[in-house]
């Protein structure tokens, strides 16, 4: 007996609900871009500037004393926070120890770091610090202008790219689709208050990657659908192509995510937040693909005849089968 | 129909084989990275009997190459550095302090005047002269050697109300920004190659900026304290010796503190006799008293220059100074010829050997500032390790089960591609030799899970084929058919997202990116080809009539 996650003739009527969904999505992109900038994210030093430490010692992490060893320094905004990890072992007892750029440094000094260090080995003898990372005001400041280049310039590109095979109502579905996916997440990293750093970019343009995967893919058995049923209504054919490839869409988004809760679980605390966010962009990914960028190109509309060559740019390109 | 020419059957196992082959070393990581090391410290220092037995732990006709492991694996330090261009602008304009007067000697007497780093102001004492004092100073300047800054010279001159002042031109700047790269660059890796770690990173970021990242170092802060001196070494005139800092020096002259005595300052000039770019060696060694001190020699030019100011001097005090500190201030006794001598100060014997170590790389032509630095304990990039292969294996395994109990026969078919797919993701890391991060290793957990996403696509088809009524054959080879151009459109979408990392992310996340990009091309590789094979040889071996996907 075969495990089957979809019996093998469907007929759901995906659009039968399409105003409900797509006003859904609107609310939560919404209420994303409201938490955006009314929370904000929670963001790491890489974005923000200054020093973190990772500490790592046999007796239980004691949150106050810390603070109250790290508050002679005045060092300005310190940040204490215990680390839990299925993986860690009975004696270990992991804190996070974020400080805020100091007036007039670029990256921490030597000094700085010993101090911190000096102060937490009074409260906690046999402390260790297994990991010290600083980084200047200066770069952290680059390296937001460069996060916002990379999902600008990844968009763009699949822009174009879905325009030169598919039509441009494919390409505007697909970047919308996208822009869903990419909001939704930075939405729930401000309401959770997650750490953002720049692996969370990284994971990001991941979920860019995948979440086009899967809308190509319906996009193909659509363009496909679309020759083969000249007469039929947009809506009818959009329908009977999300059936035909839901099984797929379901067993590939199964697959993936029983790949990403393995490594959710056992990967370890370091890449946790960047395992989280590829973990939801591959759900909200799926959704987006049926629901979102469909929806937007059953607004637009297109072209029915495929037979005559467009005059319109890019279908020279939209032939390469190889 | 369904048939492969025999020669894409061998292409397409010779691959395969290949892949796995240069991903092997990878299983027996600690032997092969000792062999490794061995190999290179027997080319340096020549073989000894330890050396050759650790070369043997790894045959040598096997392949050798290996998978980097990122900072974040194996624990390490890593330095953003940012050159101070604008130090050089300042030193050059200090050289051509001294020639300007002397050139303008014969004319008239001048005096140099406060300035704005970087120029040079000289009052004239008879502004008459202006004109002629332009020309001799114009005649001064030289031509700038780069391919677009040809034709200019290295110098502005203007004059007004009795002051000429000098700056660099715009394309010396550029041409200088050039030089001042290169050596920085070429400095730090002499400094770090004197401390001898292995497989250090330095690499130039952008217009100003050097990438250090070293394995295995305990901390940022002793990756500094090697790389991060200037060790710009100079021998400076003596004006006088005092206690008060904030003395007005007068112009050309500069207050430096004594590094060895508390509260004492010495006025010195800033224009110096010579400097430690003409030392040829240094080497540590133990004044008449027996205290550590370091005995360098002079290149012909510095020794003459040297030499010269000695006999001009005697009784004299001159300065020998070190970024900014006097480390001695002795009196010169007599003409000093040889172009060798000795610094004494109060230095430990360790100070001394760092010392020397640092005069002999050089100093940097400008200072280093660091925007970021990183250190990552062995510790936790073990702990990082073990987490991640556990991770990889569970994933590994449900995946596999999953397609199995999902596809039955073809689920087998590809879990072979899938297992061959990780093996030459490593084969293609090893032979690039890129480094594997953390975010990497998650990059192939995703592939594990996303690469089968073409074979769902094949075998979905080849069921939806089947249904239409075609025979088995017929079914398969339009199933691969027409699955393919749905395989190739979403897999160029996804290789574009991890070029466009590659190109902006930096570490771990361009780790990430690599890992990525491999996994797609290697995928569709497997998924496609690899299966197809598979399913070819199944298929002639059994002739179905009826087949079960």
């Amino acid at each position: 007996m075969r495990l089957k996650l979809v019996p093998d003739n469907t007929n759901f009527d995906f659009f039968g609900y399409a105003k409900i969904t797509f006003g859904l999505s609107v609310v939560a992109v919404v209420l994303s871009l409201l938490a955006w900038a009314v929370i904000g994210l929670n963001f790491g030093i890489d974005f923000r500037g200054g020093t973190t430490l990772r500490t790592e010692s046999a007796q239980p992490v004691d949150v106050g004393a810390y603070r109250d060893a790290l508050a002679p320094l005045e060092l300005g905004d310190v940040v204490i926070s215990e680390v839990f990890d299925p993986g860690f072992r009975d004696d270990q007892h992991v804190a996070m120890i974020r400080v805020q750029a100091q007036e007039g440094q670029e990256a921490a000094t030597t000094d700085t770091v010993q101090a911190i260090q000096a102060a937490l080995q009074e409260v906690a003898p046999g402390i260790k610090f297994t990991s010290v990372e600083s980084v200047g005001p200066k770069v952290s400041g680059e390296l937001i202008q460069t996060a916002f280049l990379a999902v600008g310039g990844a968009l763009a590109a699949i822009l174009i790219y879905i325009w030169l095979r598919f039509e441009w109502q494919f390409s505007v579905g697909a970047v919308v689709a996208l822009f869903h996916d990419v909001v939704l997440t930075i939405g729930l990293f401000s309401i959770l208050q997650i750490r953002f750093d720049l692996p969370v970019v990284a994971a990001i343009l991941t979920i860019i990657g995948y979440s086009i995967n899967d809308t190509v893919v319906i996009f193909d058995r659509l363009r496909e659908n679309l020759r083969k049923y000249k007469k039929r209504p947009l809506r009818e054919v959009m329908n009977l192509s999300t059936n035909e490839t839901l099984s797929r869409t379901l067993m590939t988004s199964g697959t993936t995510l029983l790949a990403l809760i393995a490594l959710l679980v056992l990967g370890g605390d370091v890449i946790r937040a960047f395992v989280f966010a590829i973990t939801w962009g591959v759900i909200v990914g799926t959704y987006s693909s049926v629901y979102v960028a469909k929806n937007v190109v059953l607004f637009l509309g297109v072209k029915r005849d495929w037979s005559k060559p467009d005059a319109g740019a890019g279908t020279q390109f939209a032939n390469i089968d190889a | 129909m369904l048939q492969i020419d025999l020669w894409k059957r061998i292409v397409i196992v010779l691959t395969c084989l290949a892949g796995l082959w240069l991903a092997l070393p990878n299983a027996f990581y600690t032997p092969v990275e000792q062999h490794n090391d061995a190999v290179a410290a027997i080319e340096v220092q020549g073989s000894t009997p330890e050396l050759e037995a650790q070369r043997a732990l790894w045959p040598e006709w096997m392949p050798s190459g290996l998978v980097n492991l990122g900072l974040d694996l194996r624990g390490g330090a890593h330095l953003l550095a940012e050159v101070q261009l604008a130090d050089v602008y300042e030193s050059r304009m200090e050289a051509q302090w001294p020639e300007v007067r002397d050139a303008l000697r014969s004319l008239t007497p001048v005096r140099r005047e406060e300035a704005p780093a970087g120029e040079l102001r000289v009052r004239l004492n008879d502004p008459d002269k202006m004109a002629e004092a332009l020309q001799i100073t114009r005649d001064l300047a030289r031509p700038v050697t780069t391919v677009t800054g040809a034709g200019g010279s290295d110098i502005n001159v203007s004059g007004a109300n009795g002051t000429i002042s000098i700056t660099l031109s715009d394309a010396e700047k550029q041409a200088t920004d050039e030089r001042t790269m290169q050596q920085s660059l070429e400095i730090v890796r002499r400094r770090i190659d004197e401390v001898g770690t292995r497989e250090p990173t330095i690499q130039r970021q952008g217009a100003d900026r050097i990438l250090i990242q070293v394995p295995g170092i305990g901390s940022a802060a002793e990756l500094k304290a090697i790389i991060g001196t200037t060790a710009q070494l100079t021998f400076n005139p003596v004006v006088n010796r005092g206690s008060n800092e904030n003395d007005n020096p007068g112009i050309g002259n500069a207050i430096l503190p004594a590094a060895d005595e508390e509260g004492v300052f010495y006025t010195v000039e800033t224009a110096p006799v010579v400097t430690g770019e003409q030392l040829v060696d240094a080497q540590p060694s133990f004044d008449q008293n027996g205290a550590p001190a370091v005995s360098f020699r002079f290149d012909t030019n510095g020794a003459r220059k040297f030499g010269d100011y000695t006999a001009e001097n005697i009784g004299a005090p001159f300065a020998i100074v070190l970024d900014d500190e006097v480390i001695s201030a002795p009196t010169i006794q007599s003409h000093i010829p040889g172009g060798s001598g000795i610094i004494t100060g109060r230095f430990s014997v360790e100070e001394s050997t760092n010392l020397a170590v640092l005069l002999r790389a050089g100093a940097l032509p400008a200072g280093l500032s660091f925007v970021e630095e990183r250190t990552i304990g062995p510790e936790l990039g073990q702990d990082s390790i073990d987490a991640g292969k556990i991770a990889t294996i569970v994933a590994f395994a449900a995946v596999l089960f999953f397609m199995w109990a999902s596809y039955g026969l073809f689920g087998i078919f590809a879990n072979v591609a899938l297992i061959i797919n990780v093996g030459l993701i490593f084969g293609l890391l090893s032979l690039i030799g890129a480094t594997l991060t953390l975010p990497g290793i998650a990059g192939i957990v995703l592939t594990v899970g996303m690469a089968v996403d073409a074979n769902v696509l094949i075998f979905e088809r080849i069921r939806e084929e089947l249904r239409n009524a075609k025979g088995p054959a017929r079914a398969i080879s339009l199933g691969y058919e027409r699955a393919l151009t749905a395989i190739l459109d979403a897999n160029i979408t996804t290789f574009i997202v991890a070029v466009i990392l590659f190109a902006v992310g930096s570490g771990p996340v361009r780790g990430f990116a690599v890992t990525l990009g491999l996994g797609i091309m290697t995928s569709v590789f497997t998924a496609y080809f690899v299966t197809r094979l598979l399913v070819v040889l199944w298929f002639e071996r059994r002739r179905p009539k009826t087949i079960e996907v």
